[in-house]
């Protein structure tokens, strides 16, 4: 059974609260179910960040309605113990990685957030050791984070959520300033949360392949959805996703360059396995028929 | 760039190092409070010799001790040079024109020297060899706690201290990297005169204090994203805790004052 975590209708929302008539969002109307795992794909300026900045309170929208995890963000009367309530239970990692770890040393910069929920010692360090396990970086609990590889000290900021035992993360393009590599170790580590642990995940971003991966995709364009759906869905439609500045992931735009110029080839490849695949396939019929 | 350490910590097991920064607060201060209690030779020469059992404790390198004497040797020629020729006396050893050197001069030039090595090597060895700026910071915060009554806002200085710590890394790489670009771009930081180096300055200054204002207003949203809203109601992770050698450390570093104060009475020559 599924259960509502964030309903957002008709969410309007500006930088400048003196001057409406340049809104970033415009209207944005969407739920996500509790344990979801959803990418928001948009150009820069879309809007996405935006966005995800409403669904834990640094943001205020100007008009709409908002709930997320149970707290209506569009109440009048909400109170800052709300809001606090609130980011205990929607955590987030930003797109740099040097400038959200607060401590010295890795282990103190985990704990910063129970300690600031005001968690006693013991369970602190307990639950240290459990989040630094799970992201894989318990053999640097000692280190200083400078030393760390950009992708290291985003699983160490992923720690540092864990440790609060959030029921939903939203990466704000944690992977765009990575390399290969720790792009990699970055969405693997959020999709076991999400696997493992049921763990909401909203990744915000602009790299195909990486919203390729999640169950759904949301792309946001002007401030407005675009389009919503299954990865499949939303890849089928190249030209939709171009109007909004985007691509297809490259597998996909092969296989429709192909069709294109005739060659004949059956399913919508979304990773580039099941592009080699079709591709194999196609090669086997053509050389036995 | 990245090997830059914090500090003049130098990692190592010893006695010392394994004190609480708390007490090792307290005891520099002892420490400090006892080289101005000293007034004869016997006295002196107790504490002299107290700094080198100091340094042979702590098990840092001599090489690495000096170092931190080394900025002060002007300091030093200085006060002993005045001591040397401005102290009047009774035994006068030497006299030509208007300079006279005293017996008593020479004293109190050899106390003055004594007494700021001590000083620097003490603090030193206490503070700054033996304890990670971390644990100083956190261990001043537990100190001037009381002060909160006042509303001294302790908890955010300290808050201050770890997060300057914190950047000093990666302001520093920024910089380097800011200087190679500019340099990219033909920039010379080498040649020319004081201003003209100075003024080379700026286009490294200005891009380093965007990014810096860009980096802090960052940081403080996922502070607050991370539920920080000032030391009230916040926990610690690792509580430290006293132990019996660091009330052991405080109970010598007393005997000692005390060991002081006694030797006054018996010393002999010029007393301070």
């Amino acid at each position: 059974m599924s259960e509502l975590f964030i309903h957002a209708k008709d969410l309007w929302c500006s930088y400048d609260e003196d001057d409406l008539r340049v809104p970033v969002l415009r209207g944005i109307t969407l739920d996500i179910d509790r344990g979801e795992y959803v990418a928001i794909l948009g150009h820069n300026g879309s809007g996405k960040s935006t966005f995800a900045k409403l669904l834990n309170g640094i943001l205020e929208p100007y008009a709409g309605e908002l709930t997320v995890a149970g707290v209506d963000l569009t109440s009048p009367d909400l109170s800052d113990d709300d809001i606090y309530a609130l980011r205990r239970e929607v955590g987030m990692v930003f797109q740099n990685p040097d400038n959200q770890l607060v401590a010295t040393i890795v282990e103190e910069d985990v704990a910063f957030g129970p300690e600031n929920l005001g968690v006693p010692s013991e369970e602190i360090r307990r639950r240290v050791d459990e989040a630094l396990a799970t992201v894989g970086m318990s053999e640097y609990a000692r280190h200083e984070p400078h030393r760390l590889s950009g992708g290291q000290k985003q699983r160490v900021a992923i720690a540092g959520l864990i440790a609060m035992q959030p029921s939903c993360m939203i990466f704000d393009e944690s992977t765009a300033m990575l390399d290969p590599v720790g792009r990699r170790e970055v969405i693997e580590t959020f999709e076991k949360l999400n696997r493992e642990q049921g763990i909401t995940v909203l990744t915000i971003t602009h790299y195909m392949n990486e919203a390729a991966r999640a169950d759904r995709v949301i792309v946001i364009d002007d401030g407005k959805i675009l389009a919503d759906g299954t990865p499949r869905e939303i890849f089928a439609d190249p030209d939709k996703l171009k109007r909004a500045a985007l691509d297809v992931p490259q597998c996909t735009s092969l296989v429709h360059g192909l069709r294109a110029e005739g060659v004949v080839l059956d399913g919508e490849p979304i990773t580039p396995e099941e592009c080699a695949d079709i591709i194999c396939r196609a090669l086997k019929e053509k050389t036995n028929g | 760039m990245k090997n830059i350490s914090l500090g003049q910590y130098y990692p190592a097991r010893s006695p010392i190092h394994q004190l609480d920064a708390r007490m090792k607060v307290i005891l520099a201060i002892l420490y400090i409070v006892c080289t101005f209690l000293c007034k004869n030779v016997l006295c002196f020469a107790a504490i002299a010799l107290s700094s080198i059992l100091l340094i042979l404790i702590s098990r840092i390198p001599l090489r690495t001790v000096f170092r931190a004497i080394r900025p002060i040797i002007f300091i030093m020629i200085f006060t002993a040079t005045i001591n040397l020729f401005f102290t009047k006396g009774e035994t006068l050893l030497f006299s030509w024109w208007k300079l006279q050197i005293y017996m008593e001069g020479i004293y109190s030039a050899v106390f003055m020297v004594v007494r700021i090595i001590v000083l620097i090597l003490g603090t030193s060895i206490f503070l700054t060899y033996t304890t990670t700026p971390i644990a100083l910071t956190d261990a001043l915060e537990s100190l001037l706690s009381p002060l909160r009554v006042i509303r001294l806002p302790v908890h955010e200085f300290a808050m201050m201290m770890t997060i300057a710590l914190r950047f000093i890394p990666t302001l520093t790489e920024e910089t380097s990297k800011i200087m190679n670009a500019q340099k990219a771009r033909g920039v010379d930081f080498s040649e020319g005169g004081l201003i003209r180096r100075a003024k080379s300055l700026i286009p490294i200054l200005i891009p380093l204090f965007v990014s810096s204002f860009r980096r802090a207003d960052e940081l403080a949203t996922a502070m607050e994203c991370r539920c920080y809203r000032g030391g009230k109601g916040r926990t610690k992770m690792t509580v430290p805790h006293l132990h019996v050698r660091d009330f052991a450390a405080l109970v010598l570093m007393i005997a000692f004052g005390a060991g002081i104060v006694m030797l006054n009475r018996y010393g002999f020559g010029y007393t301070v």
